[in-house]
């Protein structure tokens, strides 16, 4: 299998992290080598931060590179407009279509672009969800993240049940069953 | 997948874990990005080792060198800047050497992810004649370690082990291995060896040479030295996460992968450099390796294509090397999203109090280093931990008590034990007048929220004396200490026009834990559309979960909100309303 290169891209502070963990395990436990790259430290303070992950026979280097992408996870448009340019050919654009205003934008230095799904329909095949507002009516905004790891999950190579399994291992043991609940919203999209 | 012993693991992980199999017996840190998270793993082997926090790198070397002497393997664990601060110890333990085992491992911060500088540790590292290791994934991580202190005890050395930023925030595959019980050293009396007095360093100037020069030999056959040899026409000299680049983008190329860095192998480096028809040396930062190769008259290409800032990449090697054309397309214009304080830090409070009295501030490190971009914009100065307050005071000298009357010095509580309280000291002693504003937000906030001298809690987790703060300032003699709630923004203001005023030395401690600590039920504000008059008062502080409306009214991001109310507090009209109670 070539290897497969997997981005989670957003805002600090949207679980990135978390995201990245569940897809490492899962690397793992389907026998593959693996590498993740993370960003820590002062980026994460509701900067724009980037996680990588690639699995295959053998991984050399932990990142992805531009034009390489075989999926983006955006949890937000504008962080799916910035690196978009990191997809392959026929990568997937996995996007939250949700707005969080960078601080240029809510000073009024910069305006948040219009049109940005539209922008990345024309160049790109761009799966579209508002799992911020999906995660709400499942009672708890934080979850969002697993309902687009969800739709993620149509495009790679893991089953069901080895996504359950990682997921139980890898989030708090008193949301296990709100973020599979949330991952089945994403998966049957 | 339970039958194997193979786990994925952060660099930093598999570096606590190669800590503790290698039997160590002591480790002492120092937060920083990107090593913090190395103690924060090692924690969990607290029954087979002893791990804290210091207050700054300096005192963790020497912790770390008290072990060694007693005969236990012993570490020490920073970022590069930190290496600076434990610069003293580290020069000097060079000439007297170990009894167990000691390595210190510092991490380097390529591409400025969460950093003020990009220094080369191996530059350090080589002015203090320290042997370095460098691995280039998570498997070598844990490895090295074990190998660091293997030979620091065979050869009586220090061991420098330097990692980067890439490599500490990266996962990879480790097979574990149990850990090995290293019985300890006896301790046997030898000032020749450990009092560094002039007579006795001339001495151990000698012998570090002669050992030193025992291990660039010994290089040459070091397993983690390694020829892939492979297609001759081009050779690759390379080492830590560059390697990788190098396997990505030039699998063909034979490579000697260096996983000691200092002192360089040069027999094995000339065999190489014989058999390949062109030598290109692929590292990151500065020149170091390739300075040294290209002074033994080797023809070698590096740092004339290749740059000594940032990251490399596997696209860069591609171009740069292969001259391959690559179609990449270029980044849609996209507003930038820099770092910022988050929703409800108290921060933000403190720094719009100081906004609105048209104050500078010099600054320190930490999360409120952020204080110095709009719309805040009140830090002037940013430059190394401590530096805050002696900077202030430095500007008081040259142009006297009135130039610093809109001046305050602002850093956090950990920095300020790290290094500021020297600084204010000095103040005190030297008949300052500044304006010191400690914001106390009871941790180590950037790096992740790391315990410290004054949370009255260790890094093992044990209730422990919590430093007061006011009373240490007092008794370094400031008259003047306040405290203040970060959030009580009239009072803040109050306070700091009054110290201001004084011709003494003032410390305002503004107190409000960070907002990513609480794990209190969060009050919940909103905007009421028609109440707002569009003043743009609650914007005034950048806080990140307000928007603007088309229409100019403003509305509150429920995910974002963390009820800290300092929106409510700035609007005279009434249109921010508390619609939900929280714990605080």
């Amino acid at each position: 299998m070539a290897t497969k290169n997997i981005m989670i891209v957003g805002v600090g502070g949207q679980g990135t992290l978390l995201t990245s963990r569940v897809l490492g395990g899962l690397a793992t436990l389907g026998g593959y080598d693996v590498k993740l790259s993370e960003v820590h430290g002062m980026a994460q303070r509701g900067g724009s931060v980037v996680t990588f992950v690639r699995y295959g026979e053998k991984v050399a280097e932990p990142i992805v590179e531009e034009g390489q992408a075989d999926v983006i996870i955006a949890f937000e448009r504008l962080e799916a407009l910035r690196y978009a340019h990191f997809l392959k050919k026929d990568g997937a654009l996995i996007v939250n279509d949700w707005r969080i205003d960078p601080m240029p934008v809510v000073i009024g230095a910069a305006e948040y672009p219009e049109g940005i799904l539209k922008t990345l329909e024309k160049e790109h095949k761009v799966y579209v969800v508002n799992a911020t507002e999906e995660s709400k009516k499942l009672g708890n905004p934080r979850v969002f993240n697993l309902i687009v790891l969800g739709i993620a999950a149509q495009h790679m190579d893991f089953t069901r049940e080895q996504w359950y399994e990682v997921i139980e291992k890898t989030v708090p043991p008193k949301t296990v069953e709100i973020n599979k609940k949330a991952f089945d919203v994403g998966y049957q999209l | 997948m339970a039958e194997t012993n193979k786990v994925i693991m952060l660099g930093n992980e598999a570096i606590a874990r190669g800590a503790y199999e290698a039997g160590v017996k002591v480790s002492a840190a120092y937060p920083g990005t990107p090593s913090t998270e190395i103690s924060e793993y090692l924690v969990q082997y607290k029954d087979s080792l002893y791990c804290e926090w210091s207050p700054n790198e300096k005192v963790a070397t020497e912790v770390a060198v008290g072990a060694s002497l007693a005969g236990t393997r012993a570490m020490a664990c920073m970022k590069h800047v930190g290496f600076n601060v434990a610069a003293d110890p580290a020069y000097s333990v060079s000439y007297m050497g170990v009894n167990g085992g000691l390595v210190i491992v510092v991490a380097d911060d390529p591409g400025l992810y969460s950093s003020q500088n990009e220094q080369d540790t191996r530059m350090v590292a080589r002015a203090a004649k320290l042997p370095v290791l460098e691995p280039s994934d998570s498997a070598e991580a844990k490895e090295y370690m074990k190998l660091a202190f293997a030979l620091s005890e065979k050869f009586d050395r220090p061991f420098v082990y330097r990692t980067t930023t890439r490599l500490a925030h990266s996962q990879g595959i480790v097979e574990l291995a149990d850990r090995q019980e290293i019985p300890d050293k006896e301790y046997i009396k030898n000032i020749q060896k450990t009092v560094m007095m002039p007579v006795n360093a001339k001495m151990r100037h000698v012998e570090i040479e002669r050992r030193n020069s025992e291990l660039a030999q010994a290089a040459d056959t070091l397993s983690i030295n390694r020829v892939e040899m492979n297609d001759t026409k081009v050779g690759v000299i390379t080492s830590g996460i560059p390697y990788q680049y190098v396997k990505e983008a030039m699998p063909e190329a034979s490579v000697l992968k260096l996983g000691m860095v200092n002192p360089l192998p040069k027999k094995l480096i000339e065999e190489f450099a014989a058999q390949v028809e062109k030598l290109y040396i692929v590292e990151e930062l500065d020149p170091v390796i390739e300075e040294q190769v290209k002074s033994w008259g080797i023809e070698a290409v590096g740092k004339e294509i290749f740059t000594v800032q940032g990251e490399y990449s596997a696209n860069m090697l591609r171009e740069a090397v292969l001259k391959e054309e690559l179609s990449i397309k270029e980044p849609a214009k996209a507003p930038g999203r820099p770092p910022i304080l988050c929703p409800g830090c108290p921060h933000r409070s403190v720094y719009h109090v100081l906004n609105k009295l048209k104050l500078h501030a010099a600054g320190d490190i930490g999360c409120y280093t952020l204080g110095a971009v709009a719309p805040l914009s009140v830090v002037d100065t940013t430059m190394c931990m401590g530096s805050s307050i002696s900077t202030l005071h430095g500007m008081e000298k040259a142009k006297g008590k009135e130039y610093i009357k809109d001046w305050v010095a602002v850093i956090g509580d950990s920095t300020f034990l790290h290094t500021g309280v020297n600084s204010l000291m000095n103040m005190t002693y030297n008949h300052a007048t500044g304006t010191v504003l400690i914001l106390d937000n009871s941790t180590t906030g950037m790096t992740g929220h790391q315990d410290h001298a004054a949370t009255g809690k260790t890094l093992q987790g044990d209730p422990t004396y919590a430093i007061d703060i006011p009373a240490l300032c007092r008794s370094l003699g400031v008259k003047n200490v306040a405290e203040v709630n970060a959030f009580d923004i009239e009072a803040l203001e109050k306070t700091v026009k009054e110290e201001l005023k004084k011709d003494e030395v003032s410390v305002i401690i503004t107190k409000s834990p960070c907002v990513l600590l609480s794990k209190a039920k969060k009050p919940l504000y909103a905007a009421h559309t028609d109440k707002c008059k569009k003043c743009g008062m609650c914007m005034k502080p950048g806080c990140p979960a307000m928007t603007k409306n088309g229409d100019g009214t403003v509305r509150i991001d429920d995910t974002m909100c963390t009820g800290c109310g300092l929106c409510e507090s700035l609007c005279k009209f009434g249109a921010i309303e508390l619609v939900k109670e929280g714990d605080r």
